[in-house]
């Protein structure tokens, strides 16, 4: 399978503080990878850099044979951001009218794009008035919207209800299996099992890379919060752990 | 296209906003009508301040509005996902222009409806030049408060530097002091601020009936300042951030 992204000896500071230490990957094209790893752990900081957002001190990223960040790569990259990035002033169908706008597309698929995102009833609201979870789903709905090739979502199902977060899973799959490529990111064991592929970050260093099935071998358990803690623990002579007092701050989206 | 679905957006999130937009049209009016009343006994110098009031209130409000809309897509993640789709940085800069200038188009002309009808405002020349110049000035206010939301981390930081930026322009704008009056390093100041042209263009209108070579020049001169400003906030949009 071809890749979609590669990342190659990707260091990236934020201020003072490096974030990632010389990480490298590879994502192939049309899965869904599963990014995971505590808070703070340089998650959020890999997406930017694979969108092409963030500085970056060394190394390279390419996204489907392209550096990160190229302007070709604009129309065929969607990315969704933690703090959910839309207009609380406008509506939740004017939010993707708007985006759909941006990649030349009409508003039916904007409409359509609402509506697989289980908004449809909500569609004539102001995003400010709708609560946590609409207001994330109303973000998806605008990143999805473009049909892109590179999907990068920064945890996506947090805060919704089960069934839903199963629906929107299903759509994930679709995407995939239609040809794109997903980076999810997510603190849910149970979603990382829905993964074709996993990628566990901690301290901005990769611990593991492998399939779930694989990671739950590799660590000899069928559990994969076990087998994190397990994959953790080896590394743990190597990788110093959280100093005392220092916060595990989240990195800002 | 991409330009006009951004000031469709913009114009959108103002209609959502009724009571912003009931400010932007009634404000500049009730002032007005006060400075009407303050100079009810002195009919020449309430031409003379209404004049230039009719285009330093698009100024000072649309600096104001843009600085917080701008600091708000900072804040929100809208900009930096803006950025990360096809729109280039001149379809949300001319989004907002475009947006700000029809939204200062109906103020001005709701303002200087009023001025002429009722406070029986009187000028030589024509009130759709008074119009024409009180939207430059909106747009140049726009320009410089996209600019100035760049310097600033928070909307605290943004309202404060309509002080700093459009204070001194209306201080030496030749309304407080006549220009050939000041000190010469004053007057110096005052030549590099773009908002003297523009009360120099309105002047000429108020006193002369046809369109005279000063005015469309010193049009110019403020169309010219908002080019500028507007290249120079293009260069504080990054794609890329810390």
């Amino acid at each position: 399978m071809a890749s979609a992204i590669e990342v190659a000896d990707l260091v990236v500071h934020r201020g003072a503080r490096p974030v990632l230490h010389g990480l490298s990957c590879t994502i192939p094209e049309g899965s869904v990878t599963g990014l995971l790893g505590p808070s703070g752990s340089g998650k959020t900081t890999l997406m930017r850099a694979i969108v092409g957002v963030q500085v970056v001190k060394s190394g390279t990223v390419t996204v489907l044979g392209r550096p990160a960040g190229d302007a070709q790569l604009r129309k065929q990259i969607g990315y969704l951001t933690q703090a959910p990035s839309v207009y609380a002033d406008l509506t939740v169908r004017e939010n993707a009218r708007y985006f759909a706008a941006l990649y030349g597309l009409s508003a039916s698929e904007a409409d359509a794009a609402v509506r697989d995102v289980g908004l449809a009833a909500a569609a004539g609201q102001l995003v400010g008035n709708l609560s946590g979870g609409q207001r994330s789903r109303a973000s998806l709905a605008c990143a999805v919207v473009g049909r892109p090739k590179v999907l990068i979502l920064d945890e996506p199902t947090v805060g919704q209800d089960p069934v839903l977060r199963d629906e929107l899973w299903a759509q994930f799959r679709d995407m995939a299996q239609a040809g794109s490529t997903l980076v999810v990111s997510s603190h849910v064991m149970d979603e990382a099992n829905r993964c074709d592929r996993l990628l566990l970050i901690r301290e901005g260093a990769l611990i593991a890379d492998d399939t779930p099935a694989a990671v739950k071998a590799a660590a000899g358990t069928d559990d994969l919060d076990q087998a994190f803690l397990t994959l953790i623990r080896r590394q743990e002579p190597a990788v110093p752990g959280p100093r005392a007092g220092e916060s595990a701050s989240e990195v800002p989206a | 296209m991409i330009l006009l679905h951004t000031t469709g957006r913009i114009l959108r999130q103002l209609r959502h906003d009724r009571r912003t937009v009931a400010m932007l049209v009634a404000v500049p009016t009730l002032l007005l009508t006060l400075l009407y009343f303050m100079y009810q006994e002195q009919e020449f110098v309430f031409d003379r301040i209404a004049l230039i009031m009719l285009g330093v209130f698009p100024f000072i409000i649309m600096f104001l509005i843009t600085s917080i809309a701008m600091q708000r897509e900072r804040t929100t993640g809208t900009l930096e996902r803006l950025l990360t789709t096809p729109l280039r940085k001149t379809d949300l800069l001319f989004g907002y222009g475009l947006a700000f200038g029809v939204a200062a188009a109906v103020q001005a002309s709701l303002a200087a409806a009023l001025a002429y009808l009722l406070l029986d405002l009187d000028t030589q020349g024509g009130a759709g030049y008074v119009i024409m110049i009180a939207v430059a000035n909106a747009v140049l206010g726009m320009a410089l408060g996209l600019l100035a939301s760049a310097f600033a981390k928070t909307e605290f930081q943004a309202v404060q530097f309509m002080p700093v930026l459009a204070v001194p322009q209306l201080l030496l704008c030749g309304l407080f002091v006549q220009r050939d009056q000041m000190a010469g390093w004053l007057q110096a100041l005052s030549d590099v601020m773009p908002l003297t042209y523009a009360v120099e263009a309105l002047q000429e209108v108020g006193a002369h009936a046809e369109p005279t070579g000063t005015m469309w020049r010193d049009f110019a001169i403020v169309a010219g300042a908002v080019v500028v400003s507007l290249a120079a906030a293009a260069g504080t949009l990054r794609r890329r951030t810390p």
